[in-house]
């Protein structure tokens, strides 16, 4: 589970609950900026067109008729990382194709998220053990859904969209809180590694990325 | 209808790169399609220089996808690597494993029982069902269409998946061929559900056929577009459907007649120009063909085991030596050289694989054409990246 | 088909400077090889290709092999008749000696208008280190232009007059051979709780240090 849930009716001001129940029954919707913002925003996501691997096959599979990613509202895949404000990373990142991975990240426009699909994207999965192989897609750039499967079947990552659109209509607009894309101190580029001499330079960022911290070990 | 009915449409004439450079002084523009391109089928990389619109040379590049399979068998055991190599061809998993089995056994002399072998023509022919009618959607795609025959395309994909899960536990990642035969036994249930979607295939071909073969638009963008020599073809060791549409008649299914292909009675479809047309008639007709063997594997599938009871799984040392097993893959030849020092791992693991051999001729298949050209001449090769790249 | 052996007379007798081997195969699958010398290694191929009775006209694989160097050890017995008159003793000598390595490039030809095949043929380097160079056999069979730069790319080996030798599956600026048998990775592994096999002992060398005993009083 990733980010609060959030409320059906959260209170505005003074109003409660059950007095918002039955203005709404009276066919008068009371709601706030925000809730209003965050039901549009997560109801028309627009992926990009990016599929790496086998993944990118379960993708497809999810957005034709029979798992029917349009119900969501997300159907419209954009080619171009200028429209689009989700990237689903499906599949395995290699270190030759992490700067660009970077790059379209970097193209798109805020408010943005990831999704990564897939054990290869995680954490570099299956293959993990290889030379030209990022294990994880989150040593360079903020990861929102994980969803693991090898591959994940398209149910799956309906799962995971629906996870996303609830973390999308829960994001706060103000207050300390607030989400990422509305704070200017907050990056929204992170630096495109270069190709080095045996691995990628940096091999990963550390401002985006730090190791899972390992249990203290037993005392002797 | 056959191919060789249709050399009355003749191909729409253009002009040559040279007119066009000497009427307009251009300069020469380059560009990188990929590797993110909504056409690129995978993370694959063109970089394409251009007059105008015509392509005056195209280098494409690889290595996006290089996930290191062949240096993580050195270390696996040989059984550890099947599910790798569900991942090379995700579209094509039981014949990629075949592939591997076929050549593990030959390095090891593993005989396999006659059910298995059955039911490895089975799945076989079912992937290529699968792969051509994913290749055709995705080649409509790639003509603009815009998805709609790639959702007529996968609602008939999803049908033989369902038959895939329901046996092997996987969608897509079958892991069902073992050294020795297969894992899983189908049931009764499970066979006739099969037949009964083999026997409604010609229909949805029909349907598909109906309303793509002789549209206008597709002709006219198909025809006489990427036209592949023979010589060239089969100097460039180009393999499958690609080869076929360009007349040479070579299927591994009939040179080395592995498994039990010689007791089907099948045909190999030819090309007769070697266009993107052709290519994608070739697949309508393969996957006729391919009806046809499933019909008879399913009349003649013999009971009994569907593994070598002296199959050994745990332990598994072949003798030291090198073997190289090879099958007629959906997108072509696809092979497994091994060689084996006595240990539970192999050697040295390689793949060769189709789709990497098959773009060698891109170039010289895009000169002269427009980009868009170059986009539907990529979709008829029928590439997968995870077998390119490995 | 001729066998492996009617191959191997040909063509000594056709190119008698050459030096031709059979490479015998003991597994089972009994697919025994030729191997050329890199001198005339584009004519043989050149011969191969155009022969009527062979017409190996597709070139359907290029591998690489990577052999390191190793110690051998050749152990001897002799028998030395014993001076007090007894049964003789049997001594064992053992000598180490280096083999040197080499890379390897084994090519499967096939015969698309015969239908026949496969002959396997095979080059070696003269070690790993310096002398790396082979013919390229692309001008003969052109399916082996991508399948040699991957083989230079992972191996290293540098085929002379390939039209295009540049590496393909990783980028311009790598510098190792990822495939050779001594390569290490670089080490970007990461502590992780559910590793195992090969990952795991990579992920063993983040684990922290174990706390040094305490002194007892």
């Amino acid at each position: 589970m990733s980010g609060p849930t959030p409320t059906p009716f959260p209170a505005a001001g003074h109003i409660t609950d059950a007095e918002r129940e039955e203005l709404r029954r009276h066919g008068i919707l009371l709601t706030s900026l925000e809730e209003l913002y965050g039901w549009g925003r997560s109801n028309s996501i627009w992926p990009l067109q990016f599929g790496l691997d086998c993944c990118a096959i379960e993708m497809i599979a999810a957005a034709t008729a029979r798992f029917d990613i349009a119900r969501f509202g997300a159907e419209i895949f954009r080619p171009s990382p200028r429209q689009a404000d989700l990237m689903i990373v499906s599949g395995t990142v290699t270190k030759k194709m992490a700067p660009q991975v970077v790059r379209l990240w970097n193209q798109m426009p805020e408010p943005k998220y990831c999704i990564a699909m897939g054990a290869c994207a995680i954490s570099g999965g299956p293959f993990k053990q290889g030379y030209n192989v990022l294990k994880g897609i989150d040593r360079f750039i903020p990861v929102d859904i994980y969803i693991p499967g090898c591959p994940p079947r398209p149910e799956a990552l309906l799962n995971g969209l629906i996870q996303l659109q609830e973390k999308i209509k829960g994001e706060k607009l103000t207050g300390p809180d607030a989400a990422r894309f509305t704070r200017p101190e907050e990056p929204s580029e992170f630096p495109v590694p270069e190709y080095g001499a045996h691995d990628l330079v940096p091999a990963k960022n550390p401002a985006v990325w730090t190791p899972p911290a390992a249990p203290a070990p037993p005392a002797a | 209808m056959s191919v060789s009915d249709l050399s009355s449409f003749t191909s729409l004439p253009g002009p040559t790169v040279r007119q066009v450079h000497d009427q307009f002084h251009g300069d020469l523009l380059e560009i990188s399609m990929g590797p993110q391109h909504p056409s690129t089928h995978g993370v694959f990389r063109m970089v394409a220089t251009l007059d105008g619109e015509q392509i005056v040379k195209l280098k494409p590049v690889f290595g996006y996808l290089h996930r290191n399979h062949e240096k993580i068998a050195e270390n696996t055991t040989y059984l550890g690597s099947m599910p790798y190599t569900d991942r090379l061809d995700y579209l094509c998993s039981m014949s990629t494993n075949w592939a591997y089995a076929l050549a593990v056994e030959k390095l090891a002399g593993q005989a396999v029982p006659d059910r298995a072998q059955y039911l490895r023509v089975i799945m076989a022919e079912l992937t290529r069902l699968v792969n051509h009618s994913c290749l055709v959607g995705f080649l409509f795609n790639d003509l603009g269409t815009s998805f709609t025959p790639l959702l007529y395309a996968f609602r008939e994909r999803e049908k033989i998946l369902d038959l895939f899960e329901s046996l092997s536990g996987s969608r897509m990642m079958c892991n069902y061929q073992r050294f020795g035969g297969c894992r899983v036994d189908p049931s009764p249930e499970w066979l006739a559900t099969a037949q009964k979607l083999v026997a409604n295939f010609p229909r949805f071909l029909d349907e598909y056929e109906r309303l793509l073969t002789g549209n206008e638009i597709m002709l006219a963008r198909t025809q006489g577009v990427g036209r592949l020599d023979p010589a060239h073809a089969v100097s460039a060791g180009l393999t499958g459907p690609l080869l076929r549409a360009s007349g040479v008649d070579y299927d591994i299914r009939k040179v080395d007649g592995y498994g039990f292909y010689p007791r089907f009675d099948f045909r190999v479809p030819l090309g007769a120009h070697g266009d993107t047309y052709d290519r994608y008639m070739m697949r309508i007709l393969e996957m006729r063909e391919s009806i046809k063997i499933l019909a008879q594997a399913f009349k003649d599938l013999p009971a009994g085991p569907i593994m070598d009871p002296k199959a050994k799984i745990r332990g598994f040392r072949p003798k030291p030596g090198e073997a190289y097993g090879r099958l007629e893959g959906p997108k072509g030849e696809l092979g497994f050289y091994l060689i084996s020092d006595g240990g539970p791992n192999p050697y040295r693991y390689r793949v060769r694989p189709p789709s990497f051999v098959n773009l060698t001729l891109l170039e010289e298949m895009c000169l002269g054409h427009t980009i868009a050209d170059s986009v539907v001449i990529l979709g008829s090769i029928d590439i997968v990246l995870g077998e390119v790249d490995r | 088909m001729e066998t492996v052996e009617q191959i191997r007379d040909r063509l000594v007798a056709r190119f008698p400077a050459a030096h031709v081997e059979l490479i015998t195969n003991p597994g089972p699958a009994a697919e025994h090889s030729l191997r050329l010398d890199a001198a005339h290694a584009h004519d043989l191929a050149l011969f191969l290709r155009d022969d009527t009775a062979l017409r190996l006209d597709y070139c359907s694989n290029v591998t690489g092999v990577d052999w390191p160097d190793k110690e051998v050890t050749d152990v001897t017995k002799t028998s030395v008749p014993d001076p007090a008159g007894g049964p003789p003793k049997i001594v064992e000598q053992k000598t180490v000696r280096h083999q040197p390595g080499c890379l390897e490039v084994v090519y499967h030809l096939y015969s698309m208008a015969l239908k026949h095949g496969p002959v396997i043929i095979r080059l070696r380097t003269a070690n790993r280190t310096d002398r790396v160079a082979l013919p390229s056999l692309t001008p003969v069979w052109r399916s082996c232009d991508f399948q040699e730069r991957e083989v230079y790319d992972l191996y290293g080996v540098v085929f002379e007059r390939h039209p295009d030798l540049r590496r393909i599956l990783m980028w311009d600026e790598f510098k190792d051979h990822p495939m050779r048998k001594d390569y290490v990775d670089p080490d970007d592994y990461e502590w992780e709780p559910t590793a195992h096999g090969a990952v795991l002992e990579r992920a063993k060398a983040h684990a922290p240090a174990p706390a040094a005993p305490e002194a007892k009083p």
